[in-house]
């Protein structure tokens, strides 16, 4: 169990990321193949969180003086992550939009059917 | 076929990512930097949210690259999406009662408390990015429940090309008043009060308003085209 314990996070940011990726491999639809790219940035900022976690750990904020600074987590990744979230969204934004042209184009979503992709 | 060999990646790549990961013990403090931003970083910016004086003093030219990327984001889905006709405004049914007095209720308060999360940025838990995103929901939700409403391009326009001017005027100063980009050259104050950190809430409230502008533009350019 203490293996659980120690790894569990990052146990499940990479069964985010693995979800993710299976479904950019596999699917032919591509409204799924975008799903399956937010998964997988979902994925990779959990990841990036649990990294900076400390154990009992806080969030690294004065928010009143003399407050105790052992056990407050790495605020780097934190803020690596803050700008990802934002950026993840409108990274979607701009996927979907290219979706709406190319079923504007092709009447289809099925990446196989549209001809310049098949593979 | 190709859902073996899909299959047979990830299981590779899996190995590969759990022995590596091993080796990365979970819960300890890793890097030293991080304890340094946290024993001197209210000392050397004023600002009491570690994570804001990271994100906007210690790496505010990495956010400047940052705020780059959602920009050159928005001009591309706005460069995907906009016809070059204009389109009429198509009927639509309009919201029923409830939602329609709920949104213009809910709108006000909620640009408030947008607003508040981004000029707090450098005291409590928030920030530039989280109040842009907040505002945006906010004019969702206009588009949700008052179909024949939209925001004004210029104003939008506007906003966002003052943040982002803001942003980076304040970091030219920072090399007129002193030696490098983005110097704090705003006295700061005692920590947490409202008016403290120097630079640090200007620029994270010009962020907000970027942020903010920018995801309402995404939102009326989905929403126009679909």
């Amino acid at each position: 169990m203490s293996f659980l314990n120690s790894y569990i996070y990052y146990i499940g940011s990479f069964g985010l990321i693995f979800i993710g990726l299976y479904v950019i491999l596999i699917k032919h639809n591509l409204i799924k193949v975008i799903v399956g790219l937010g998964i997988l940035d979902t994925g990779v900022n959990l990841f990036l969180i649990s990294v900076g976690y400390i154990t009992k750990g806080t969030a690294p904020i004065f928010s009143r003086p003399g407050i105790d600074s052992e056990y407050m987590v790495d605020p780097v990744p934190q803020a690596l992550v803050l700008t990802a979230i934002v950026i993840g969204v409108a990274v979607l934004a701009l996927a979907l939009s290219l979706a709406i042209r190319l079923y504007q184009h092709y009447g289809t979503l099925n990446l196989r059917k549209i001809r310049e992709q098949r593979w | 076929m190709r859902r073996t060999v899909a299959i047979l990646l990830l299981i590779i790549l899996a190995v590969g990512i759990s022995l590596s990961l091993a080796k990365i013990p979970f819960g300890v403090p890793k890097t030293k930097v991080g304890r340094y931003y946290i024993n001197e970083g209210v000392k050397e910016t004023g600002a009491t949210n570690i994570v804001t004086s990271v994100m906007v003093s210690y790496r505010g030219f990495d956010t400047l690259g940052e705020v780059t990327v959602l920009f050159v984001a928005a001009i591309g889905l706005g460069a995907v999406l906009t016809t070059g006709t204009t389109r009429e405004i198509k009927k639509t049914e309009p919201a029923s009662l409830v939602l329609y007095t709920g949104c213009r209720l809910l709108f006000p308060l909620i640009l408030v408390f947008g607003s508040y999360i981004f000029i707090h940025g450098h005291l409590t838990p928030g920030g530039g990015f989280q109040g842009g995103a907040i505002i945006a929901s906010g004019f969702l939700l206009i588009y949700l429940g008052c179909r024949e409403r939209r925001i004004s391009r210029i104003a939008s326009i506007l906003a966002e090309s003052l943040g982002g001017l803001t942003f980076v005027v304040i970091g030219m100063l920072g090399l007129v008043f002193g030696s490098y980009f983005l110097l704090n050259f705003l006295p700061k104050g005692t920590a947490n009060a409202l008016f403290s950190a120097g630079i640090i809430p200007i620029i994270y409230i010009a962020i907000g308003f970027k942020v903010g502008s920018e995801l309402a533009g995404i939102i009326d350019n989905l929403i126009e085209e679909s």
